[in-house]
């Protein structure tokens, strides 16, 4: 039987996704309808939401394989306080690019140890990737206080602000980050053997092991990309506020959890495609910018998050990703 | 007496015993009454909640929502209390803290054992919820005058004395409380025919199911037994505290999975035993109190209880892996 447009986007999780996204979007310019549309609004939503959609996007890669990264805020302050340290340490240049490109690569080394160091304790201990990472967090963020002494490491060079807030060619800087890393992400996900095999141990584990795929390894790359994908956030969360601390982004590791099962991400692994947590990632920001501008509190935010996942979650039992179509 | 090396609780107790022993030589005055009055002080709330999780956790799912349900509670207790029920006895507003964390515990179990959702992603749903609700809704401005059924309780002393040197000691008569949550869930978990029944959950839910147990019922039951401790826990919290502070609570949720993991409790479930519970909660308190006495500063804190999680975990995966490498 011949499904017509609408039917055949129903039908698939993304396609309900783009149409929650057009619906929330719309929803919100019916609340601020000369506010929300402006370009000053959708330029400045283009600056926000990269700082917790590569987040995200870490979340998504340890989701894939059954596993959940609690530690990709810990591991993103961390990073930041490193970079941060080693700029104000570090003032070569007058303007600092030379400084800035040294900071970044530290900054993605760190998160690449971190995600090692979660990756042998979940491939290796075979520790539940939960408590390792709840474990790896807190040690991250303490190691983060330690360096710091829980204050912010201000006074960084100019070149800083660059990745967070500058724009190439009008299109702003980290927006054109998060494409580029969504974009590699899903090719690597759909078009290599890695992709094939975290898919394949998602679905079924005890299969996986039967086909002899080198799971351990295979474990330690997704946690050390997803690593360096809180690194990179990290670095933008840096720019943009200008300084580092231990405890930013608190708030962001529900958001990415609610991002990735949102983005129709199965939490017991398997199934999860980047479009649909692109398409959260949007839908999240237009929520979240709308509701500020109708001055919306935080909490309230929080609140409505928690019930968004909530709702999800019991969408989702009643139509489980990948079933339909 | 035969000492079992492969427990969980034997080294908890061992390392517990090896931190006195370095805490009392580089400071005499560490074996003092005085002490042992503090870190019980301070075992009061996170017994409770570390009781609460470890129930959670022993039938295979883990709630990270409790610390939200006591804060709520708290406020809740306090403020209608305060509004309506002035002349409620102290042992009524701990009722009616317990009834108040039903309720939300209740949420979790419909969610949980309703809809067979997954227990780690849904209590960080309700846990901003919940917070968010109660920042939004009900207040954010800490309560200073509490109603006089809870301050009578926070006056309650068990021990009260007078150092050498001047200053006081006491114990709170909390502790009592803490201790009967401790006895009634060790006589459930042992003694009746439902403790058995979430062990078997958490070991396996598809085999309780086949042997007929009632899971969701079961599931059911732990949340709103869960919620029931928290609220509890929360209304004692803001007792001893003189002051109910709606940002309180929430972020002690990581110390207390530390401490029932390191106790023994594991995340797949099946496990889990209140002596190893109670002395993981000893060695967090501990840890959370001495860490100053031995001259490690205070900003190491968090590095410490992860790196507990994290060996108190390891630790027996790491031999478990071993033992089926061998069986293999």
């Amino acid at each position: 039987m011949r499904q017509n447009l609408l039917q055949r986007l129903v039908s698939s999780p993304e396609g309900r996704l783009a149409i929650i996204a057009v619906a929330v979007f719309l929803a919100m310019v019916a609340m601020s309808p000369d506010r929300f549309l402006s370009w000053q609004n959708l330029t400045s939503m283009a600056f926000q939401f990269p700082e917790f959609a590569i987040l995200a996007l870490a979340m998504t890669m340890t989701m894939l394989t059954g596993g959940i990264d609690l530690s990709v805020v810990g591991v993103a302050n961390l990073s930041a306080v490193v970079a941060a340290l080693l700029m104000t340490r570090l003032t070569g240049s007058s303007d600092g690019t030379v400084v800035l490109l040294l900071a970044l690569c530290a900054a993605v080394a760190v998160g690449m140890a971190a995600g090692l160091f979660n990756g042998l304790l979940v491939a290796k201990l075979g520790l539940p990737a939960i408590l390792a990472t709840l474990g790896s967090g807190l040690i991250f963020t303490g190691l983060a206080i330690a360096l710091t002494g829980g204050s912010a490491v201000m006074g960084l060079p100019a070149a800083a602000a660059w990745i967070g807030n500058a724009t190439i060619l009008g299109i702003p800087t980290p927006l054109i980050l998060f494409a580029l890393l969504a974009g590699g992400l899903s090719l690597i996900l759909t078009r290599t053997a890695f992709g094939m095999k975290v898919r394949m141990f998602g679905a079924n584990p005890l299969a996986a092991r039967f086909a002899a795929m080198d799971i351990d390894a295979m474990l330690i790359k997704v946690y050390v990309v997803s690593g360096a994908l809180a690194a990179t956030a990290g670095m933008v969360v840096m720019s943009r506020a200008n300084s580092a601390k231990a405890d930013y982004g608190s708030s962001y590791l529900l958001l990415a959890v609610l991002i990735a099962i949102l983005g129709g991400v199965n939490p017991y692994g398997g199934y999860g495609r980047i479009i649909g947590v692109v398409l959260a990632v949007l839908s999240m920001q237009f929520l979240s910018s709308g509701l500020n501008m109708v001055g919306v509190s935080n909490f309230a935010r929080e609140l409505i998050w928690g019930s968004l996942l909530i709702f999800v979650m019991i969408v989702n039992t009643w139509r489980p990703a990948g079933r339909s179509s | 007496m035969k000492i079992d090396w492969s427990r969980n609780e034997t080294l908890v107790a061992l390392v517990i015993l090896a931190f006195c022993l370095l805490a009392a030589l580089s400071d005499p005055r560490f074996l003092s009454i005085a002490t042992l009055t503090d870190l019980l002080r301070g075992g009061i709330v996170l017994g409770i909640f570390a009781v609460a999780a470890m129930l959670v956790l022993i039938s295979g799912g883990i709630d990270v929502s409790f610390t939200a349900i006591a804060a709520v509670t708290m406020y809740v207790t306090a403020m209608v209390l305060n509004a309506v029920l002035p002349w409620l006895p102290w042992w009524a507003a701990l009722g009616f803290g317990m009834g108040v964390g039903a309720c939300l515990g209740a949420i979790n179990g419909i969610l949980i054992a309703g809809f067979g959702l997954p227990t780690l992603i849904v209590t960080l749903g309700t846990l901003s919820i919940f917070r968010g609700f109660m920042l939004t809704f009900i207040g954010q401005k800490q309560i200073t005058t509490l109603p006089p059924g809870m301050r009578e309780f926070g006056r309650m002393m068990l021990i009260r004395g007078e150092n050498a040197d001047g200053s006081f000691y006491s114990l709170h008569g909390a502790f009592v409380v803490t201790v009967l949550v401790i006895v009634v869930t060790w006589l459930l978990l042992q003694r009746t025919m439902l403790g058995r029944q979430i062990y078997a959950i958490g070991g396996s839910v598809e085999s309780a199911r086949r042997i007929g147990i009632n899971v969701r019922g079961v599931q059911f039951f732990i949340y709103v037994y869960v919620g029931v401790l928290a609220g509890l826990a929360g209304v004692i919290h803001a007792s001893m505290a003189r002051v109910a502070n709606p940002f309180d609570l929430v972020g002690l949720e990581l110390s207390v999975i530390a401490a029932v993991v390191l106790g023994g409790a594991r995340l797949a479930g099946g496990h889990g035993t209140l002596t190893g519970t109670v002395l993981g909660v000893a060695l967090i308190v501990l840890v959370r109190n001495s860490l100053i006495v031995l001259g490690i500063p205070a900003t190491w804190q968090s590095v410490t209880i992860g790196l507990l999680i994290l060996v108190g975990t390891g630790l027996p995966a790491w031999q478990a892996k071993r033992a089926a490498a061998r069986a293999a």
